[in-house]
């Protein structure tokens, strides 16, 4: 029983993880590099405008970033509850 | 020496190398054949997944079709790396806990039905044949524009070396013929892009360089140079792009759920021995396919602005010897429209169709200005020039004035991103032959040699198939691209997505959604791609969707059919409950 309920908080906490990267995801490339991307070009980073640059360089290093974050966080979960292959 | 010599020194070296490789790395069970033994390392996986999935097209057209659609470019941009995130955290870490070979294995075990694993295996394979033609197409052309060699031939000797490789040594021959050929074309792409990079804007690195100040002496931002060149020609401003907002929503999600779905992507993470290895192989993945796609942009954008300088308002008398050259090809086309012996560049295409050159006893005709003359119709618009979009990578070591093996290496480069692309396909294929179709469908003792013999045997054939419409490409070729990515939007992913995260959904709710979500989409992408293309404008699309982008919306419907009609139906049995269950914890 003990074993069940820690799953499940497992679960829940790589779900948590989940839907927090991809707003972010979702924020930067649609929302940043699409949908605002007309306003965000009024400002200039460089030579580039922001809009612009978020849609063909920003938002893949954004992507890159998110990965790693993602595998940091899950490989710390998987020690806490206990499921790491490397305990097996 | 010149380009073709460093160009038959260049690629003989590296097909000699993968050669090497696929001696070295025969395989002798099935497991070695389809997921090598489960035993690559994260980072030398992150490599092969690279090269498998950059193709030809990756290498040699995108950046040429970012540098002629400016913004827009954002939908390939975005849409073929985000999708990675999807893969990390969604797919890679479960379906590599699920532990078996092929994506139609994981969608027939996880719905407890034939009929979900056949619709699987028969989308894996239309999404594979659609894309291995194009690899092959690619190889002919570079062998044929760099070695002159025939384009029958240039398939033929790009067969030859995948059948090698592909056949002798599966996924284990294919993945370290694969972190070598990622070493030969990344080092392809840089090269011109740093030398070009530093000229026109004395910084090296090309992702900084397109940001900065042109060296020209104006002062002014490269960008900036650029779209005001674009406005006194007529174009739109290169960073801003002439696609609907929604239209590039919607092709972005299309693309970016494609590649998730792609089973020559997905089956990558198959090769690795954890869960924890899946999850860093594809951030691994990202950063080195990342490096190409933050430098094509700059690549764009460095070749739009050289060209337009080189040739507009220019005499044609005045053009550099590599003008004449890919005249010749009939890539790269003028006609004197006002017979001023200036070249006009401006929006709009400048003849009908493309180039046809006027030979007479096989002696290319000239013009009035010793031009190349070709035989098309010329339109009404004021544009003169056209530009086949290929030359944009090909051309740039020459637009720039760099050394002849720079323009070599591109060559070498070029076969290296379609010949690693073609192999992961072709093992998609053989798999899904002989583990999916005559293993589990007909033959359920056969043994371990006699499934490995199949796989063999259906990699050989699809090797041949696969040559064929490389050579006779069928004429929607380029058209269907949309259709592998729109497919594996549709079908794949909601189906693997629903399979881990909603432990209720039953086979009746999957096979529905994915029925649904194919016909959609494949009747959109037919009616408007190959049997109507007259009415292919954003006034009939659905909602401004481009066929590119409907994908998305047959994602959606999939969605939304198999909830409901999973709904009616009762939950699955216990033990694929607990099978779900089990794939969500690493141990």
């Amino acid at each position: 029983m003990e074993q069940e309920k820690d799953l499940k908080g497992y679960w829940k906490k790589n779900l948590q993880y989940v839907g927090v990267l991809l707003s972010i995801w979702f924020t930067v490339s649609y929302g940043f590099g699409i949908l605002l991307a007309p306003w965000f070009n009024n400002f200039k980073m460089g030579g580039f405008k922001l809009g612009f640059w978020f849609a063909q360089q920003g938002s893949i290093y954004v992507f890159v970033i998110l990965i790693f974050v993602y595998v940091y966080l899950m490989n710390r979960l998987d020690k806490q509850f206990g499921v790491s292959e490397e305990d097996a | 020496m010149d380009v073709q010599v460093w160009t038959y020194i260049l690629v003989g070296i590296t097909f000699a190398i993968y050669i090497g490789i696929a001696i070295w790395s025969k395989a002798g069970s099935t497991s070695e054949f389809y997921v090598a033994e489960g035993a690559v390392k994260p980072l030398t996986n992150g490599m092969a997944t690279a090269a498998d999935w950059m193709s030809a097209a990756s290498f040699l057209s995108m950046a040429g079709l970012i540098s002629f659609m400016g913004y827009d470019g954002a939908v390939y941009l975005m849409g073929w790396t985000g999708g990675y995130v999807l893969l990390a955290l969604l797919l890679a870490p479960y379906l590599r806990k699920f532990g078996k070979f092929t994506v139609p294995d994981f969608i027939g075990d996880r719905y407890y039905s034939n009929l979900a694993r056949t619709i699987a295996v028969i989308c894996a394979l239309i999404v594979s044949f659609t894309y291995v033609a194009g690899q092959m197409r690619g190889v002919g052309l570079v062998f044929s524009k760099f070695l002159e060699v025939d384009i029958f031939w240039g398939v033929i000797i790009g067969m030859a070396i995948v059948f090698f490789y592909a056949v002798l040594g599966g996924m284990k021959g294919i993945t370290y013929t694969q972190v070598a050929q990622y070493c030969v074309l990344i080092f392809a792409f840089m090269v011109p892009a740093f030398f070009i990079s530093m000229q026109l804007t004395g910084s090296p690195i090309p992702q900084i360089g397109f940001g900065s100040v042109a060296s020209d002496g104006s002062g002014m931002y490269l960008l900036d140079k650029l779209d005001q060149l674009h406005t006194e020609l007529g174009f739109a401003e290169y960073t801003s792009g002439t696609k609907s907002i929604q239209d590039v929503f919607f092709i972005t999600v299309a693309l970016m759920v494609g590649t998730a779905g792609l089973p020559h992507v997905i089956v990558r993470f198959f090769t690795v021995p954890k869960v924890k290895d899946a999850r860093i192989s594809v951030g691994y993945a990202l950063v080195f396919i990342a490096i190409l796609y933050t430098t094509a942009p700059a690549i764009a954008v460095f070749a739009r602005t050289n060209l337009i300088e080189t040739v507009s308002e220019k005499p044609y008398s005045e053009m550099p010897e590599w003008f004449n050259t890919w005249e010749e090809t009939a890539l790269l086309n003028w006609v004197d429209k006002n017979e001023d012996g200036i070249i006009n560049y401006a929006p709009g295409a400048a003849i009908v169709g493309s180039p046809e050159i006027v030979r007479s006893n096989g002696e290319i005709q000239r013009g009035q200005h010793n031009e190349v003359m070709i035989s098309n119709e010329a339109t009404i618009s004021q544009n003169e020039l056209y530009v086949d979009r290929d030359i944009m990578v090909l051309a740039n070591p020459e637009i720039a004035g760099l050394p002849a093996w720079v323009a070599a290496l591109v060559a070498a480069g070029g076969l290296a991103a379609a010949l690693s692309t073609a192999a992961g396909l072709l093992l998609v294929i053989s798999t899904s032959v002989s583990h999916d179709l005559i293993k589990k469908q007909f033959n359920k003792d056969l043994s371990d040699k006699a499934e490995l013999r199949y796989a063999r045997i259906a990699a050989a054939l699809a090797v041949v198939v696969a040559g064929y419409f490389g050579i006779n490409p069928p004429g929607f070729v380029a058209q269907v691209v949309a259709i592998a990515f729109g497919l594996a939007a549709a079908s794949f992913f909601p189906a693997i997505i629903l399979g881990i995260f909603y432990k209720k959904m039953n086979k009746e709710g999957a096979l529905a959604g994915m029925v649904a979500g194919l016909l959609f989409t494949l009747s959109y992408i037919v009616f408007f791609k190959i049997a109507f293309p007259e009415y292919n404008t954003p006034e009939y699309w659905w909602f401004g969707i481009s066929p590119e982008g409907i994908g998305t919306l047959g994602m959606i419907l999939n969605l939304i059919v198999a909830l409901l009609v999973g709904a009616i139906f009762p939950e699955p049995p216990g033990e694929v409950q607990e099978m779900v269950e089990g794939i969500r914890y690493p141990r």
